[in-house]
Order: structure tokens, then C-alpha cells, then sequence
């Protein structure tokens, strides 16, 4: 109820912003290049599997000093054809 | 001997490498070191009033390079110890007067009878940082613990990594114990997350800084002050020892005990 006068402390928004920002800084993708490279992952993966697009989750994560580009793409419920 | 080539850095200007270079090579010269610092700030010189020797520059680093004199006569020493040196940067000519190869051949001249060098770089990642950073064995990147001083030190070292330099080790400076405390300042461990390299040192905010920039006095002589531990320490870790980080809570002063007695520490 009280939520709306704690405000999120400096500090904390800095590292966020910053984790952000240094994420691109360091791989010279610019956010909107990213959702570039996401479409042309997606319409690729779906010429072969389907895959639900709206619960695809692509991103760029820190691990020390590098970068990774990790895909978490769940693929659509299909039921397997049993021979039989 | 065979000196140890140290290059202070930053990306961002303002976050205090020249009273980091002045400090640190003080501190070195005060462990018996031989030390000479050599300002890599073509143009924008200011090592020399740092260290409180502008009155003593008859030639500078352009004047070596182009032939004017000898190295040795560029080398001011120190008004208080005998085996510290300045080669001070031109005040008139651009960074274009000298190039990386100049710098290597400067401190190849250097190193046989010099314990260190400390190469203090312009901010920016252009050819004054890479002239200051070619002779290097090892790289210091300062930085403050603000978002835009953060994000341009993580560019240098990624320009480190990327030229080969191997990954630099940081000094944290003008850390503010209190507003960590409260959350409203980086701490050293966030920067280090964020930055994913060594530390060398914290060095606290400090006005006793500012006192002796004004006196061209480096705080490393004032044996009381906080930040002039911890650029003693940085020195003692350059040199191979292992000196654990001070306690940057534990404070003495006015600002503690006011902070005591309003009951927010």
C-alpha cells in the first residue's frame, strides 16, 4: 500500500542502468539491432520448428568480463505420432 | 634493476588519475624507490602542479623527442626526495608531437636504473592514451563510483583487453563511505561486478585531496590522511606486498562523530 513513497534507493538503479548500458558498450548492438537479430532467430528457428514467439526470451548476459547471448525458446506443444 | 612501466588511465577526465600518478609514486619514492613519473598529457599539463614542481621545468618530453636535450635533463627531481622525477608534458604542442614508439624508446632509456615508471594518460581513448599506454607492463584504470565514470573505465578496458595489455586493475576513488551506507552510491563491489577486473585499492573522498593539490603536497606525506593510506597501501601492493584494504566505516573526524550523534551510524 505504502509502495508509492519508497522510492528504489540510487545505488541500485545505477548498477541496473549500468549493467544495461555496458552490456551494449560491450558488444556494439544498439537495443534495436538486437530485436533485429531476434526476429531473423525466430523466423530461422520457425522454418524448422514451431516455436511460440511470444514466449521466447533472447538477451545479452554478463559473465565477468564477457558476453553471451542466451536464447530460451520453448518449443509449441506437439503431440508425437506413435506408430501403432 | 629494471624498472616496472606503470600506466595510470581512466576513459573519463576528472576522476583523479594525475593525484592517483603524484601519490602513488610519491608513496614509491618514500619506500626507497626509484621512481619517475611522466606526464603523458600533451598540452593539458598538470602532474607538475600536482606534485607542486612547476617552477623547476626547463625542458619537457617534446624537447627529449625532438632532440633539445637529453633525457636526464627533462627529469626535475623532487623537492623532498632525491630519487623521484618528473618528466613533465609540453604545454604548447598536441599529442601528434609524440607517438607510442616515442614513449617505448623513452622508457627503454628509463628502466635499466629506475625501480618505476608511472605514466600519467589523458583522459580519452584517442593518441594520448595510446601513447601513454605503449610502454606499459601494467595498466591502473581510476575511476569514481558514478554511472558515466563506470561506463567509460569499462571502455578502457575493454581497448586494454582488445590491444593486449592483459586486464588492468582498478582504483576506486572518492568513494563516500556514507552514501554507500545508505545506498546512495556505488559500492566497491558493485563497481567491481560491474567492471569484472582485479582491485588494487579504495581510496575514500577526502578533503585533505584538495589541501594538498592546493600546496602541490601529495596526501601521501600527511601520515593522517585516509585517502593517503590508501594510495600508501596501493604503493606497498605494487610492489608485491600484501596489504589488506582498509575499513573505509571505521572513520575518525568531525563526520563520524556528527553522524554518531544524529544516530545514523
Amino acid at each position: 500500500m505504502f509502495n508509492f513513497f519508497k522510492k528504489k534507493r540510487s545505488a541500485e538503479s545505477a548498477k541496473d542502468r549500468l549493467q544495461l548500458v555496458l552490456v551494449h558498450d560491450r558488444t556494439d548492438l544498439t537495443p534495436a539491432q538486437l530485436e533485429a537479430l531476434k526476429n531473423d532467430l525466430l523466423k530461422a528457428i520457425s522454418n524448422y520448428i514451431d516455436i511460440d514467439p511470444d514466449a521466447v526470451q533472447i538477451g545479452l548476459e554478463r559473465d565477468g568480463r564477457s558476453q553471451r547471448l542466451v536464447a530460451d525458446i520453448p518449443l509449441r506443444g506437439v503431440s508425437r505420432h506413435r506408430a501403432g | 634493476m629494471t624498472a616496472q612501466v606503470i600506466t595510470v588511465t581512466s576513459g573519463k577526465g576528472g576522476v583523479g588519475k594525475t593525484t592517483a600518478v603524484a601519490n602513488l609514486a610519491t608513496a614509491l619514492a618514500a619506500d626507497g624507490r626509484k621512481v619517475v613519473c611522466i606526464d603523458g598529457d600533451i598540452g593539458l599539463r598538470n602532474l607538475d602542479v600536482i606534485m607542486g614542481l612547476e617552477n623547476r621545468i626547463v625542458y619537457d618530453i617534446v624537447d627529449v623527442i625532438e632532440g633539445r636535450c637529453k633525457l636526464k635533463q627533462a627529469m626535475i627531481r623532487d623537492k623532498h626526495y632525491s630519487d623521484l622525477y618528473l618528466i613533465p608534458a609540453a604545454q604548447t604542442r598536441d599529442k601528434n608531437a609524440v607517438s607510442p614508439s616515442d614513449m617505448i624508446s623513452i622508457c627503454k632509456d628509463l628502466r635499466p636504473d629506475t625501480d618505476f615508471v608511472i605514466i600519467d594518460s589523458p583522459a580519452g581513448i584517442e593518441r594520448g592514451f595510446r601513447n601513454s599506454i605503449a610502454a606499459a607492463d601494467r595498466v591502473l584504470v581510476v575511476t569514481n563510483p558514478e554511472v558515466s565514470a563506470v561506463r567509460d573505465a569499462d571502455r578502457v578496458v575493454g581497448i586494454l583487453e582488445a590491444e593486449e595489455k592483459g586486464t588492468p586493475a582498478l582504483i576506486l576513488n572518492r568513494l563516500n563511505p556514507a552514501l554507500v551506507k545508505n545506498n546512495d552510491m556505488l559500492s566497491a563491489e558493485d563497481v567491481l561486478d560491474l567492471l569484472g577486473i582485479q582491485l588494487i585499492g579504495v581510496v575514500p573522498e577526502d578533503e585533505s585531496v584538495i589541501i594538498g593539490s592546493n600546496r602541490g603536497a601529495p596526501v601521501v606525506t600527511d601520515p593522517k590522511s585516509r585517502a593517503g593510506q590508501a594510495f600508501r597501501n596501493i604503493a606497498k601492493r605494487l610492489q608485491g606486498q600484501d596489504v589488506p584494504f582498509m575499513d573505509l566505516e571505521q572513520q575518525n573526524g568531525i563526520w563520524s562523530a556528527l553522524q554518531r550523534l544524529t544516530g545514523r551510524k
